[in-house]
């Protein structure tokens, strides 16, 4: 039994970064607090379904059974032994100045800290098509956590759509638990995924799996796609409308959509924290700025998907460098990180592999009617998007003003790459000359009872 | 069970029923189903948008893009894909009459 040591170390998100960085800190003596927003640790891709649900790990994760095994073991012994502090079910809204405010069940609070991790994540990253505003479309994390944390299909006839290995990957999974997939959808074309060929080698075995998976999909599997609507009626999606690499146009009728082209980072915390960001060329995204160890600056550290977008394993091995360069920082031993730097500059090839692969579909965003939905929380259009950057210019905050593209609940989480795209085209520029949108806290809804309470 | 909904459950249905109130009708969901969960196994969508005519049934299920807030009869709403159903919840697809 530890209590909260000092100097503090608050860890934010307990998926594989934020566990392997916990236990580090454990290892080394000291007690952090973790704020997590899952019911348990693991986070998305390790998420854990409620109590009472019965699929074994192996039925869960597939061939990353033993890991998810061993990182929720690892952190429920260090929570049953108090060698930490976990707050589940608990959202870190804003940061200021060595302060967390933490919307947590019980309303909000205030949670001082010395040095901060933020592990939080990634989500998918999506490109808007019409229709994509109708009950029905998913994006594919959603698909996977359906199946993995309910046991449920989000739809009878199923349809996905995007690129990157979260396409193939859902399918196969979907497939393989009885759900009717009428189609997967890559547009990304084959001459283009051999483009990442050699950074895909980096990790022979994975991209191996990728390509079994891949063929279990079948006929139902087409690369190189033109999306061009999805179909609605009164309940909801009822069909996509496509074309086919060779230019075939194709009408494909279902009632759910999953779409997602890769990841895009979590940034908002550290934006608020006030970390520096850089424009990945390759990842098509800002991504906040940290060395080799995850070290930022200010007593801030970053690990995981929410930095560089590496994958799980990635994130463990971030997760365990942060925590070090956070020891080292205090002064005190530190575990040896030769071999873990090793392996995430072969881990980084492989990313760099996918996102050549799988790429950001720009060309189909620059293309999209005026009438198409960009912003889903608030139904801005495209051309709103468009008529803002002529009215004020290609500055991203400008054109959020202006058309309110951005300020709906979801932050601009899900508009923010396609807006880019869309004010860079009018304004004859590139995205990452627009800028980014502002991060604004609260970065989660919270309603004004809980904070009126907190002061 | 009734199965006309959004969702098809094809794992884990070995599970104890729960019963709550959707616009006053009594729904029936199963224990450790998330709110969009429950309403989704018997209905097709969770809210109407405020800025659209079309109906809405959640996008990301991780908390984050805040498709799914659900009107509770008391007034607060509910993110539903984070929130676990709770035997006699009482939910509603429209605001509460009177709502501020």
């Amino acid at each position: 039994m530890s209590e909260p040591s000092s100097p503090r170390i608050v860890i934010v998100g307990a998926g594989p970064a934020g566990i392997r960085a916990a236990a580090t800190l454990v290892e080394a003596g000291l007690h952090p607090v973790v704020i997590d927003e899952g019911h348990r640790a693991g986070g998305q891709i390790y998420r854990r379904p409620p109590a009472g649900f019965v699929r074994t790990p192996e039925q869960l994760y597939g061939s990353e059974a033993d890991k998810a095994r061993a990182l929720h073991l690892l952190f429920d012994r260090m929570a049953e032994e108090a060698r930490l502090t976990y707050c589940a079910r608990s959202s870190v809204i804003a940061v200021h100045e060595g302060r967390l405010h933490v919307l947590g069940e019980g309303g909000a609070e205030v949670i001082f800290y010395d040095r901060l991790i933020l592990a939080t994540g990634a989500a998918d990253r999506v490109a808007p098509i019409p229709g994509w505003q109708n009950a029905g479309v998913y994006s594919l994390g959603a698909a996977q956590i359906a199946l993995k944390a309910q046991g449920v299909a989000l739809g009878r006839r199923i349809v996905l759509i995007g690129s990157g290995p979260l396409l193939t990957l859902v399918g196969a999974q979907l497939l393989k638990a009885g759900a009717d997939v009428a189609a997967v959808l890559d547009t990304s074309s084959w001459r283009q995924q051999m483009r990442g060929f050699w950074g895909l080698a980096a990790r022979p075995i994975v991209a191996l799996r990728g390509l079994v998976l891949r063929a279990r999909l079948g006929r139902r599997y087409h690369a190189g796609v033109t999306l061009e609507r999805i179909e609605a009626d009164a309940s909801g999606v009822a069909a996509l409308r496509w074309r086919d690499a060779g230019g075939g146009e194709r009408h494909t009728p279902c009632d759910m959509v999953g779409m997602g082209w890769h990841l895009r980072a979590e940034t908002h915390l550290a934006d608020l924290a006030g970390c520096a960001f850089t424009y990945d060329e390759q990842l098509r995204q800002w991504l906040p700025k940290a060395d080799r160890m995850g070290r930022a600056g200010n007593g801030i550290y970053l690990a995981g998907d929410g930095t560089r977008l590496l994958g799980a394993d990635g994130a463990e091995i971030a997760g365990r460098l942060a925590a070090a360069a956070c020891l080292a920082d205090l002064g005190r031993p530190v575990p040896s990180v030769g071999a873990d730097l090793r392996r995430l500059a072969l881990l980084d090839r492989f990313a760099r592999g996918l996102a050549q692969a799988f790429p950001w579909p720009g060309a189909l965003v620059r293309a999209l009617p005026d009438d198409t939905i960009v912003c889903r929380c608030e139904n801005v259009t495209a051309g709103a998007v468009r008529q803002g950057t002529t009215l004020g210019g290609g500055e991203a905050n400008r054109v959020k003003s202006l058309s309110r593209v951005g300020m709906g609940r979801c932050q601009g989480r899900y508009c923010q790459l396609a807006a880019a795209e869309l004010i860079a085209a009018q304004a004859g520029c590139r995205p990452e000359d627009v800028g980014r949108f502002r991060g604004q806290a609260p970065v989660r809804p919270a309603p004004i009872g809980a904070l009126l309470r907190e002061s | 069970m009734i199965t006309a909904g959004r969702i098809v459950r094809l794992a884990e249905r070995d599970r104890e029923e729960v019963q709550f109130l959707l616009d006053g009708e009594t729904r029936n969901a199963l224990d450790g189903d998330t709110v969009l969960t429950a309403m989704l196994a018997s209905g097709h969508a969770l809210r109407s948008s405020e800025f659209g005519p079309e109906p809405r049934a959640g996008f990301c299920l991780m908390g984050a893009c805040q498709d799914c807030w659900v009107w509770q009869e008391a007034g607060p709403r509910l993110r539903a894909c984070t929130t676990l159903v709770v035997e006699g919840m009482r939910l509603r697809t429209t605001p509460p009459e009177n709502w501020p």
